[in-house]
């Protein structure tokens, strides 16, 4: 057979062999097109102090991801590597949280959508997974991953509330993703150390659990790659029609009064030692 | 006609989960509170022994709500049965305990219902005739008193150790118990649960340490948890930590303590570098004395610790294992 005289067969197989994920065969190697919802959220030993309206932060301080978003990203770049297919991030908040998809987009995310607005950080989980589910509305994913809960309000219930809302099933605190035949096989966490295996068909939405992988690290040449990935910007205006008043207020946000009566040991650490050491004896009797 | 609060405890194979006892302490204070009636139920393939369980509390109703295709646990099939029963009497207020399965179903149902879920809560205040619920925010450094703002029901759970299971009232005599069918339609369910397992037999059983050395983030590298080591070891105490140190492999699992670990209530509880995640801190807050030792004087585990030492964990701990050392060679 002459390959000249075949020339686009010959330009399909080139495609094939470069861009797998083009061609979407059945069964094993299924190309998987992944989203993945992430949110930026005050640094954990961040010194938080209370704004004005005493109902919220201020918010002059530093950000991170959400630990199990990043938990949730890993686990979906690992299944694109397994597969094949697709990695979009996702996240809403002021022009500060494009930092997440940053980062994501250098860890090996394809592209990112970005909610940018600060009226987003306000917004009770039905809204924000109503405000996400208008901005996907003319995208077909296989999977949508969130991480467990935030560190920030920690509800522990968009990924779920996104389900219902697209007709979904879902699954939640995930140690383990398989494709299989007809969909997927999730190891969900239960209480006090149990485990289930779980079969669900596609598409489906996955709380990711904090431990599932080990993260990566961004590369050098990644970090280049990023800047020129696409990233798209959905401003309120677009989405506005889909989110209404929220279901829930927070009325104040205080620091927690203490129910414990806590001493306070002081001195260098040698003296600390020796007074620790005089209440381990005579007081709590442990020693 | 009062409004109604209606607890769903949770049961598996028959066999009722004890922290729903915390939830009928929390119905039964919120119905002191607002004059409302206070009413249970029990969801699952068949929920009536339970439901005679929870009918001896003082409580005006248990439905015991029974499917086949409620058994084993579905999000589908949960939320679908529940949903059923909540619209055809709405209560005002429903309630259920923060646990694994609650969170996996709830969110699905609420929003089914056009409703939300004020999750994760450690009490309410009733001000004014307004009913509040105070959850953690920030991994517990604050605290937010949040109201509902959609029409009844309102979805509320409460997290582990809020209320006291053993205060629970009993009734006068037991509460009648209604059952209800529902009708679960093909194709509702489309998880396919397999049996619920533990992963490798768990080696240490820290429920039964009198004295627990705990390390958590700021023991910084790996190679660190050898002062720990040592510290349990003066002690005379086990080793424990908090979850991302095992998730990092720096301890096994079975050594984890909080709500995907172990729940202990040693005398002693000694954690190093461990901020108090809440999820921790559900693990161990039982404890007799809790002793923390972290640089962030804004850690929330000092927040529930006896002694607190604010400072480096690697200035404290060697002069307090030789400190040990001395006390017990008699000095």
């Amino acid at each position: 057979m002459n390959k000249a005289a075949f020339p686009l067969a010959a330009a399909a197989r080139l495609y094939f062999k470069v861009f797998p994920w083009l061609f979407k065969v059945t069964g094993q190697g299924v190309s998987l097109k992944i989203l993945v919802c992430m949110k930026q959220v005050p640094q954990k030993d961040a010194p938080l102090k209370l704004n004005e309206t005493g109902a919220w932060i201020r918010e002059d301080v530093s950000y991170e991801v959400n630990e199990p978003d990043a938990y949730a990203l890993e686990e979906a770049l690992r299944q694109k590597e397994k597969h094949t297919g697709e990695v979009v991030v996702i996240t809403s908040g002021p022009a500060r949280s494009q930092q997440v998809l940053r980062e994501a987009l250098a860890k090996g995310a394809d592209r990112a959508i970005h909610l940018e607005d600060n009226a987003f950080v306000g917004l009770d989980a039905f809204n924000t997974a109503k405000a996400f589910a208008a901005a996907i509305k003319d995208e077909k994913f296989d999977l949508i991953f969130t991480g467990l809960q935030s560190d920030d309000y920690g509800y522990a219930q968009t990924g779920v509330i996104l389900a219902e809302l697209l007709g979904w099933p879902h699954a939640t605190i995930i140690m383990h993703i398989e494709k299989t035949e007809g969909g997927i096989r999730v190891k969900r966490e239960l209480e006090a150390g149990f485990f289930q295996f779980v079969d669900m068909p596609l598409p489906a939405v996955l709380t990711i659990q904090s431990g599932i992988n080990k993260l990566r690290y961004a590369t050098l040449i990644g970090i280049k790659q990023a800047k020129n990935k696409p990233l798209r910007k959905v401003a309120l205006a677009e989405v506005q029609s889909a989110i209404g008043e929220n279901l829930q207020k927070i009325e104040r946000l205080y620091i927690p009064q203490k129910t414990k009566k806590t001493e306070h040991i002081e001195g260098s650490p040698a003296e600390i030692a020796k007074k620790l050491v005089d209440k381990l004896r005579n007081e709590l009797r442990v020693l | 006609m009062p409004d109604t609060i209606l607890v769903i405890v949770e049961q598996r194979e028959g066999k009722l989960n004890r922290v729903s006892w915390e939830t009928v302490t929390a119905g039964q204070a919120i119905a002191a509170a607002t004059g409302w009636i206070l009413e249970a139920a029990v969801v699952g393939a068949s929920a009536a022994s339970v439901a005679a369980e929870v009918a001896a509390k003082k409580v005006a109703k248990v439905y015991a709500i029974e499917s086949p295709k409620l058994e084993p646990y579905t999000p589908d099939a949960f939320a679908a049965a529940l949903k059923q029963v909540l619209a055809a009497k709405p209560p005002k207020l429903v309630l259920m305990p923060h646990t694994y399965q609650v969170r996996d179903f709830v969110p699905k149902l609420a929003t089914a219902m056009g409703r939300t879920v004020i999750s994760d809560c450690i009490a309410f205040k009733h001000e004014n005739g307004k009913l509040v619920f105070t959850r953690q925010m920030f991994q517990g450094k604050l605290a937010a008193d949040v109201s509902f703002g959609s029409a009844a029901p309102w979805f509320v759970t409460f997290q582990n150790g809020s209320f006291r299971g053993d205060k629970a009232e009993s009734g006068d005599s037991a509460a009648p118990v209604d059952s209800v069918q529902v009708d679960i339609a093909e194709g509702v369910i489309r998880n396919k649960p397999q049996e619920v397992f533990k992963e490798a037999k768990q080696a240490v059983d820290l429920t039964q340490a009198e004295i627990i050395v705990s390390v958590g983030r700021g023991i910084k590298e790996q190679k660190n948890i050898e002062i720990a080591k040592q510290l349990a070891e003066a002690l005379g105490g086990d080793l424990a930590a908090s979850r991302p140190i095992c998730d990092s492999g720096w301890l096994p699992m079975d050594r984890q303590i909080g709500s995907s670990g172990q729940t202990v209530a040693p005398k002693l509880y000694l954690a190093l570098g461990i901020s108090g995640a809440i999820q921790h801190i559900v693990g161990m807050k039982g404890s007799r004395t809790i002793i923390a030792v972290n640089k962030d004087s804004e850690a929330p585990i000092f927040e529930i610790a006896d002694y607190a030492i604010v400072g480096n964990l690697f200035d404290i701990v060697p002069p307090l294992i030789e400190e040990l050392k001395k006390a017990k060679a008699g000095g």
